[in-house]
């Protein structure tokens, strides 16, 4: 794709430069049938900027409104520029998760760290003060040459931004895969708290309201950063990286301030930030929000360069800025609040009656569109999906390894082993409320001075959605559930962003259409609706897709965050104990993948009433302080979740492997809804008990106590050198070792 | 007590430590860094954690050259109290408080996680309720925290007993692998020649709830509050 630059007098208008824009030939016959003329060039970018796939979500809207957003709890849900659920006592958690994926790999340091600042953004809007982020990353596979430099780069891009801004940022979920070799995602997920009754929306309200610029200067950064996250990337990507913005957490830090002082001052009537698609899309978003025209008048828009067309203002990304509808009796106070931060507040245009999007330029009218059609109007495919074929289930497999061999190289993969390379470049304790930050099945974060705490976690199962999207989208629901469970927390309501390939496909369609189905169903059954989200497609290199990645941010709820629980083992003695039923399921696990080289199967079931059961069964326990310790078991099986309370703790455990299942299958199965924990020996019994009235399946496997790990008739395995392989892999790794 | 923790653009653990000094007691405020005088009464003043200025220049290197920081140097003149925590631990550096620099941390990588800390000495305004040599857990999280001085600042530190703490290893053990950032002598905060001026890069003021971490870092507000 190739952008003119721009000239003057803008170039004229052809099919060849809506191509070029990103625009098929039948959506730009939809826009010659729509204003009845030939737009102008401005007008042109304006369309490219509203109709992208990015922001009109044209290939995925007809399936999103499948998902469940509501609930009683439920303040907002998807539309506004984050989704809000109360958690009591006046208060409310406001959060959402978007992509940056393809300027991230471009230019992983901007790309990641813009991301961080975008999502960001979303949330204070709404006049939230942000208190915690998380992410997902998926990077290509270890050996492939440029994954070093993207983790790196990533890395100290999230934590460049999250550490200066000033947020903890307390949870994530990395892992490798050849599938990202050419396209890495980079998710990002912001958590905000505000008053129930002090949240802002970006619906304008008012005719001949002013409409005010804040923030930083508008540059010539980002140019088309919404188009190119809606196309494949080519072997040319490199050449991409002007349309990459720069980041200034700085500039965001006192953004955030000024706006929520602005917004104490009730002077804001509507605000929206300047994300993708910068002026364009906050403009015609809260004019067509409220039903209402706006009229601009660049020339009173603050430009980091002279000579900038009307064109590179309206489609500028240019990060740190906002947009917002005055209530004009309080402009002064208003504008003492952005000078007192040293930040650009003007005002730029005002609301009108007439339904028009109305753009001026030195005495020039440079665009006059339908406001409502821009956005209303947008193309809104139901583009054909074939249902993914589904794997055959795996048969009986021959254990290439001892099962304490399979373990030590288990805790070493890419994926299984510790993340603290990568964490600890961010600041996860700033703020002084991190109850229990990352490592751990969920992060906590208390709530101002408690007794509450929030539950975050970032979760996706890419391999179980590859093999079927259906169980795959379910699994990704339930094991952010079960994450926050693990932890104590009630789970209440979730982000998702939606990682696909390029849509016009019908077999990646379909992969997003199951997935969304599965997503749906999971949310329903477990009351966990999805309140704000974002979708990226065209994650595809050179025709080659990503495997279909939905991540799922959940939140949850504890009312006392001193009724949580870790997942490290305390004290010598404690009895282990197994909820939920394990069959030994193998099937597209990672035990299948990295022992035995093979990547096949059904992946395993998810059982929802099973899921919401135990997971209700062990919340209780957790609350009543009757588990020593908890965790989730999901990758790797019930070995690694043992060997991960083992070393969090320092202190071993034995375990009976029974003899129904083969021992390979009883370790490393994915058997989903189940958990690991322990508890003091005398209440074990107890436990079983209750657990086995309330149709809950409940086992006492071992004890823990020593320095090593014993799983049944095997050779003991030493703590240490299981720390060891977890510790090393990734810092080896980084310094350049072989992977 | 009465503290007044300054607020320069791009500070960001200003609330931390208001929350570390209302726990121990004291009266405190923020002062914006536009002010020109501290406010009247005011014992100690506090230097935040953040990113003054983005530390697009060297860290602290702006904010150390403000107006305020007159009324600072003045009030560290009178023997009044200074803290400077993370990044005001930089500025106090750049503005000639305390002496030598903060470079970037050995490994070049921003480091946060929970550290040890050996407390050289417990006779000084900040550590009264510590013991000496007692072993403390508080968070780092710093880019530039490595501290270096030439070899008659280090010589001058050392022969006056000027550090104030040492990174260690659980076991208390100086050095080595307990030493997350390179600084020289394993050197993690230092007074002034009087001992009412303390800089120091971990984060006291983020362990002062068992919920969170632990309490190890209460002692030094506590040994502020405990004065006047």
């Amino acid at each position: 794709m190739d952008f003119p630059l721009p000239l003057n007098p803008d170039p004229a208008v052809t099919t060849e430069l809506a191509a070029a824009h990103g625009l098929k030939p039948d959506e730009y016959e939809r826009i010659l049938a729509l204003i009845g003329r030939t737009p102008s060039f401005t007008e042109l970018g304006i369309f490219s900027a509203m109709w992208n796939e990015h922001c009109s979500y044209k290939s995925s809207r007809l399936h999103l409104r499948r998902l469940p957003i509501k609930a009683p709890w439920v303040i907002q849900g998807p539309g506004e520029n984050a989704g809000v659920i109360d958690i009591g006592d006046g208060v409310a958690c406001i959060f959402k998760m978007e992509s940056h994926n393809h300027p991230s790999y471009i230019e992983p340091y901007q790309g990641a760290a813009t991301g961080v600042g975008g999502i960001l953004r979303d949330v204070f809007t709404m006049g939230a003060r942000p208190v915690a982020c998380l992410n997902l990353l998926r990077f290509g596979a270890p050996d492939h040459p440029r994954t070093r430099h993207l983790v790196a780069g990533v890395t100290a891009g999230i934590g460049g931004y999250g550490n200066s801004f000033g947020v903890p940022t307390v949870g994530g979920a990395t892992n490798f895969h050849k599938g990202y070799d050419g396209n890495i995602l980079v998710n990002a997920m912001a958590v905000g708290v505000a008053r129930t009754d002090e949240i802002f929306y970006a619906k304008a309200t008012g005719v001949g309201n002013p409409i005010v610029y804040l923030g930083s200067k508008t540059g010539r950064d980002g140019i088309h950063g919404a188009t190119m996250a809606s196309a494949s990337f080519e072997a040319d990507a490199e050449e991409k990286r002007p349309t990459v913005q720069v980041g200034d957490p700085f500039t965001e830090k006192l953004l955030l301030e000024a706006c929520l002082e602005l917004m104490r001052t009730g002077a804001v009537i509507a605000i929206q930030d300047m994300g993708a698609a910068g002026l364009t899309s906050s403009a015609v978003e809260m004019g067509a929000k409220g039903d209402l025209g706006i009229e601009l008048d660049l020339d009173a828009v603050p430009c980091r360069e002279p000579g900038m067309s009307a064109y590179e203002m309206l489609l500028s990304e240019s990060q740190e800025r906002m947009l917002m509808v005055l209530d004009p009796g309080k402009a002064q106070e208003a504008e003492a609040v952005f000078h007192k931060w040293g930040l650009d507040f003007k005002i730029i245009g005002k609301t009108t009656a007439n339904l028009r999007f109305v753009v001026k330029h030195r005495g020039e009218v440079k665009a006059d569109l339908p406001i409502k059609e821009l956005g209303d109007a947008a193309p809104l495919y139901d583009r054909p999906h074939i249902v993914s074929q589904k794997q055959p289930p795996l048969g009986a497999i021959a254990a290439p390894v001892s099962n304490a061999e399979a373990l030590l190289r288990l805790v070493a993969t890419p994926d299984l082993c510790s993340k603290r390379w990568i964490y600890e470049q961010y600041d996860h304790l700033i703020l002084g409320n991190t109850a229990q930050g990352p490592g751990g099945d969920a992060a906590v974060i208390r709530i101002g001075d408690g007794p509450k705490g929030l539950a975050l976690t970032t979760d996706v199962t890419q391999r179980y959605c590859e093999a079927d999207p259906y169980e795959g989208g379910k699994q990704a629901v339930a094991e952010a559930w079960r994450n926050l469970t693990a932890v104590g927390a009630l789970p209440r309501a979730a982000t998702d962003n939606l990682n696909f390939g390029n849509p016009e496909k019908p077999e990646i369609m379909g992969q997003f259409v199951g997935c969304i189905d599965g997503i749906a169903e999971a949310c329903r059954a477990l009351d966990f609706p999805i309140v704000s989200g974002n979708v990226s497609l065209y994650n595809e290199t050179s025709g080659r897709a990503i495997p279909p990645t939905p991540a799922i941010g959940g939140v949850g709820l504890l009312e006392d965050v001193s009724r949580t629980a870790t997942l490290s083992i305390k004290r010598p003695g404690d009895a282990i104990l197994l909820f939920g039923t394990t069959e030994g399921w193998l099937g597209q696990s990672l035990y299948l993948r990295e022992i035995c080289g093979r990547e096949e199967g059904a992946p395993p079931p998810v059982d929802l009433a099973a899921e919401k059961r135990n997971g209700d069964f062990v919340r209780g326990l957790i609350n009543n302080r009757a588990l020593t310790a908890a965790h989730d078991i999901s990758d790797g099986g019930l070995a690694v979740a043992l060997a991960e309370m083992a070393i969090a703790g320092g202190i071993g455990a034995t375990i009976e492997t029974p003899k129904a299942i083969p021992s390979p299958n009883f370790l490393f199965g994915e058997d989903q809804a189940r958990y690991l924990a322990t508890a003091a020996p005398e209440k074990a019994e107890a436990i079983r008990n209750e657990a086995t009235k309330a149709g809950v399946p409940c086992e006492i496997i071992g004890s823990t106590g020593g320095d090593a790990l014993t799983l049944g008739d095997e050779t003991a395995i030493l703590l240490a050198d299981l720390l060891q392989g977890y510790e090393n892999w990734l810092p080896d790794y980084m310094a350049g070792g072989d992977p | 007590m009465k503290a007044a923790v300054l607020l320069f653009p791009g500070s960001n653990r200003e609330g931390d430590a208001l929350r570390a000094l209302k726990a121990a007691g004291a009266e405190a405020a923020i002062v914006w860094h536009r002010e020109r005088e501290l406010p009247q009464g005011v014992d100690l003043v506090v230097l935040p954690g953040g990113f003054s200025y983005g530390d697009y220049l060297r860290c602290g290197a702006i904010a150390a050259r403000e107006p305020i920081m007159d009324a600072v140097r003045a009030h560290a003149a009178r023997g009044g109290l200074v803290l400077g925590i993370c990044n005001g631990f930089q500025i106090l550096v750049e503005s000639g408080l305390l002496p030598g620099v903060l470079m970037r941390n050995a490994n070049l990588r921003f480091i946060c996680r929970m550290q040890h800390l050996s407390v050289a000495r417990a006779d000084t305004p900040f550590a009264s309720h510590y013991e000496t040599g007692q072993v403390i857990k508080v968070a780092i999280a710093h880019g530039e925290g490595n501290y270096i001085g030439d070899a008659e600042t280090i010589a001058r530190l050392e022969g006056e007993g000027l550090v104030a703490f040492r990174y260690c290893d659980a076991n208390g053990a100086i050095g080595g692998t307990g030493n997350p950032n390179g600084s020289m002598n394993d050197i993690a905060g230092i007074y002034s020649e009087r001992f009412n001026v303390l800089g120091l890069m971990p984060h006291p003021e983020n362990l002062i709830d068992p919920l969170v971490g632990g309490t190890d870092g209460i002692g030094m507000f506590e040994s502020l509050a405990a004065r006047a």
